[in-house]
């Protein structure tokens, strides 16, 4: 049973060691400049080091920061309404009602990402392109809504939308449980003091629960950056320029998109450098992941106790 | 009563217990109402066209007027609290909107590709160009079925035990069990697919088959079945543990034959839950299991095909009957992970 136990950490474990052992060639080759270099040249498939003419490169800044992009604006998008959703859900809907809603978001948290590939791209891209059009045409003047090409397709705002929406139930979730775990005597000295429902939340929910909200949001974006096939159909990768804040222009990137989008002809050097993408991207999940459980399980922890305000 | 309000000089008291009276109600309904009518006029007399043109109108409006009418009325508690219902209703009808969207756009063309040799035929005959009643899905379905299968059977075993651990055990490493329990959550699907690809296939241990899409998706399954699992066990009351261990059990035995058949709903529940988590992944089977046009039984030799494989791979060749084949997978997907899910559901709703 201890072997039960420990066998998740063996797991992580031998996740790490397999990726940086089979990624090591590309690490050696071109040491931290794999992650901070903006190319990725497959040539005859073998590096520089190796006598070729036309040597392979890789460097995965733009993908790296593209996948960072979109995972932040998905998580701005989809923040606002889960919160929103969570406090109806726990503060304003009645049991039956809410008991519904509640089973809604899980399904919808359920639903397969390969299905939201297939809508992003078949759906959603021409309603999503004529809103680019109008944000580009309206708000033009903020750098953010500023477009070079006037394309639309393929943006990483699209990606962004079709993240929110898959993440929206996660964060949902996380903040549905740490609001309902706000501290009952609070919510009632609240209202004994005649506090109206929303003077209630805003003084006495929203800083019991902030910690744990913004917990559940990294959570949220840990999930957005390794998502992979919803993001692959629906967003073009460039790999040798970053796109820095023009979201709606057709120029992004995604690691986990990367690997499927490259893998397929990929000769044994560039598998290697796939491989050190994986690395790249379990290492940066596994830390978004983790903030966010010890803020989560902080915050969950404080309402058995009193908390001071 | 009445005197004493009447003293105070004409202003009434707040009854809450009393219903809205009209104008109360007509303050509500303003801010909601007239953003479609302005809307409207604004479709009807510039040339912003269009059911889009509509939604976009209605929605600035809507947001401003929310933005707006709080300070409208005059009482400040009222204020707010109608500030944060507009915000909270438009939002979950926001998010509720999209949900529907994406369930329509998935049935209606589904139903529209549907015919019944799609279930009986596999790939092996499809061309670019073949009608949908030639040829089908039946290999990926069956594919999917089997790779999933195995994947449970892996990875339900080593959930549980590791809940055991955290509620039966209760040694030293509770926390940290629990930690990188948490932490394995977290692992993209992508990761779980190279890590197979890595250490099973690049290192030619076995090729591509429907077993390491197992293995892979069993990595992703584990941490869904432990943590429900966890909840689950963590429900058994202690008394029933006390009294077969004062009984004389052992502790395996307690465990087997008192810990674990009275908390049997909530584990197969778990179990259900990381079905439903890994039926739809498709990024670590396209590492692993690959794919393949004909029926494939076996697990342990040649690809094998699987319905998130099928919809990415024929929504990538592109033409309309691939596509409309992928629209009818995805809805096929798409109903099986809601069965599974409302199954999940009805078995927890049976708490001992």
């Amino acid at each position: 049973m201890t072997f039960g136990g420990v066998f998740s950490f063996i797991v992580l474990a031998a996740i790490f060691a397999y990726l940086f052992l089979s990624s090591t060639p590309v690490f050696r080759e071109f040491g931290l400049g794999f992650i901070t270099n903006s190319q990725w040249v497959s040539g005859d498939g073998f590096p520089a080091s190796a006598g070729s003419t036309d040597p392979a490169v890789f460097g995965l800044f733009p993908m790296l920061y593209g996948s960072t992009l979109i995972a932040i604006v998905a998580m701005l998008i989809s923040l606002p309404i889960s919160v929103a959703l969570a406090l109806g859900i726990v503060f304003y809907l009645p049991k039956k009602l809410s008991t519904t809603v509640t089973l809604i978001t899980d399904l919808a948290a359920s639903i397969p990402s390969v299905i939201f590939g297939i809508w992003g791209l078949f759906v959603l891209v021409p309603h999503a392109k004529y809103w680019a059009t109008l944000l580009d045409k309206y708000l033009g003047f903020i750098p953010l809504f500023n477009s070079e090409f006037k394309v639309f397709d393929q943006s990483p705002f699209i990606a962004a939308i079709v993240l929110s929406v898959m993440i929206t139930p996660i964060i949902t979730s996380v903040a549905r449980e740490i609001f309902s775990q706000t501290p009952l005597d609070l919510i009632q000295g609240a209202y004994a003091l005649g506090a109206t429902k929303s003077a209630m939340i805003r003084n006495i929910v929203m800083p019991f629960g902030r910690s744990g909200v913004i917990g559940g949001a990294m959570l949220g974006l840990g999930r957005a950056l390794g998502e992979t096939v919803a993001v692959f159909f629906v967003l073009n990768l460039t790999y040798d320029k970053t796109n820095w804040l023009r979201i709606l222009d057709s120029e992004g990137g995604s690691v986990a998109s990367l690997i499927v989008a490259k893998y397929g002809e990929a000769l044994d050097f560039e598998i290697a450098g796939l491989f050190g993408a994986g690395l790249v991207l379990f290492v940066l999940t596994l830390f978004a992941n983790l903030v966010a459980a010890a803020i989560v399980n902080q915050t969950l922890q404080k309402g058995g106790r009193k908390v001071k305000k | 009563m009445k005197l004493a309000t009447k003293a105070v000089g004409g202003i009434q008291p707040g009854k809450p217990w009393s219903k809205n009276s009209p104008q109360n109600i007509l303050f509500k309904l303003i801010p909601s109402v007239s953003p479609i009518f302005l809307a409207a006029a604004l479709v009807a007399i510039t040339d912003l066209k269009g059911k889009m043109g509509f939604l976009l109108a209605w929605a600035i409006f809507t947001t401003v007027f929310i933005l707006i009418w709080p300070f409208v009325i005059k009482s400040k508690n009222a204020r707010g609290e109608l500030f944060l219902q507009a915000i909270i209703s438009i939002s979950s009808l926001t998010f509720f909107a999209v949900i529907a969207w994406v369930f329509s756009s998935v049935l209606t063309p589904g139903i529209k590709a549907f015919t019944p040799s799609l279930f009986i035929g596999d790939g092996a005959n499809v061309e670019v160009d073949t009608p949908l009643n030639q040829g089908g899905l039946l290999h990926a379905l069956l594919g999917s079925i089997i790779v999933v299968g195995i994947a449970t059977v892996i990875s339900v075993p080593f959930g549980i035990l590791s809940a055991l651990y955290i509620t039966e055990v209760r040694g030293k490493l509770v926390p940290y069990v629990r930690f990188f329990i948490q932490a394995m959550s977290g692992v993209p699907s992508i990761v779980a697919g190279l890590f197979i690809y890595a250490a099973l296939i690049v290192t030619q241990v076995i090729p591509y088959t429907g077993f390491a899409g197992s293995l892979a998706l069993a990595i992703l399954m584990l941490p869904t079945v432990a943590r429900t699992a966890e909840e689950v066990l963590r429900l058994v009351p202690d008394d029933l543990r006390n009294a077969a261990l004062a009984l004389g059990g052992t502790q395996v035995r307690t465990i087997f034959q008192v810990v674990l058949p009275s908390a049997r709903s909530g584990l197969v529940t778990a179990v259900i839950l990381g079905v439903a988590r890994v039926a739809g992944e498709t990024a670590p089977l396209l590492l692993t299991a690959f794919g393949g046009n004909t029926v494939n039984l076996n697990p342990f030799e040649g690809s094998m095909a699987t319905l998130p494989w099928f919809i990415f791979n024929q929504m990538a060749l592109g033409t309309e009957n691939d596509v409309a084949r992928a629209w009818f997978a995805a809805l096929t997907l798409l109903i099986l992970v809601s069965i599974t899910f409302s199954l999940a559901r009805v078995l927890n709703r049976k708490k001992f």
